[in-house]
């Protein structure tokens, strides 16, 4: 079962209290402040969990893969997200070799 | 930013709560994010991205110290993709 925006929700109605308005509004204000940081340049560091950084990338060639044409890939910043040892060793605690 | 300063810019957004209900929050939302990958189970936020598990097959490393050969086992890691709106707010037009 996937995780959900919805199940966080239901999650800090439960466990947390609050109501479900405030529950359902706090779940979406977590992601806004975190692509907020990041839309701004800031990277976003969460103990025990993982960093979310910003790379740029600098132009290069691609090529439409139906038509096999030649089109520049734009400069760009994109995020990419490094998972704490913490999460790390969670996962493979739990979820070691064994196929997905 | 770090978590506490998430904590703070959220109970700012909540001034009906405590500080202690923005903290409780993150903290909940962070443990169920982390224990669902660790079942191995996908995390989908629309508008901000999803978190998967991808897998890396066992291979022979080196000890970077001695030379020698190891086994290192099969496993899984984190991965995480950002969704649309992420992407496209985070990149410099």
């Amino acid at each position: 079962m996937t995780l959900t925006k919805a199940d966080l929700a239901e999650l800090l109605f439960e466990q947390v209290g609050l109501n479900k308005r405030e529950a359902k509004d706090m779940v979406e204000a977590f992601f806004e402040e975190i692509r907020v940081a990041l839309e701004s340049g800031e990277p976003v560091k969460l103990s025990g969990f993982g960093n979310f950084e910003l790379r740029k990338k600098s132009e290069r060639p691609g090529r439409n893969p139906k038509t096999g044409e030649e089109i520049p890939i734009t400069a760009r910043r994109v995020v990419t997200f490094h998972a704490s040892q913490k999460l790390k060793s969670k996962v493979e605690e739990t979820y070691g070799g064994a196929s997905a | 930013m770090t978590k506490s300063e998430l904590i703070i810019n959220l109970a700012a957004r909540f001034p009906q709560l405590v500080v202690k209900d923005a903290e409780l929050s993150v903290k909940a939302i962070l443990d169920s994010m982390t224990d669902n990958l660790a079942t191995g189970e996908r995390i989908e936020i629309r508008g901000f991205g999803s978190f998967s598990l991808n897998y890396r097959p066992p291979r022979v490393g080196r000890n970077p110290k001695t030379g020698s050969k190891v086994q290192v086992p099969a496993k899984h890691v984190p991965h995480f993709k950002a969704g649309k709106e992420l992407r496209e707010r985070v990149d410099l037009a």
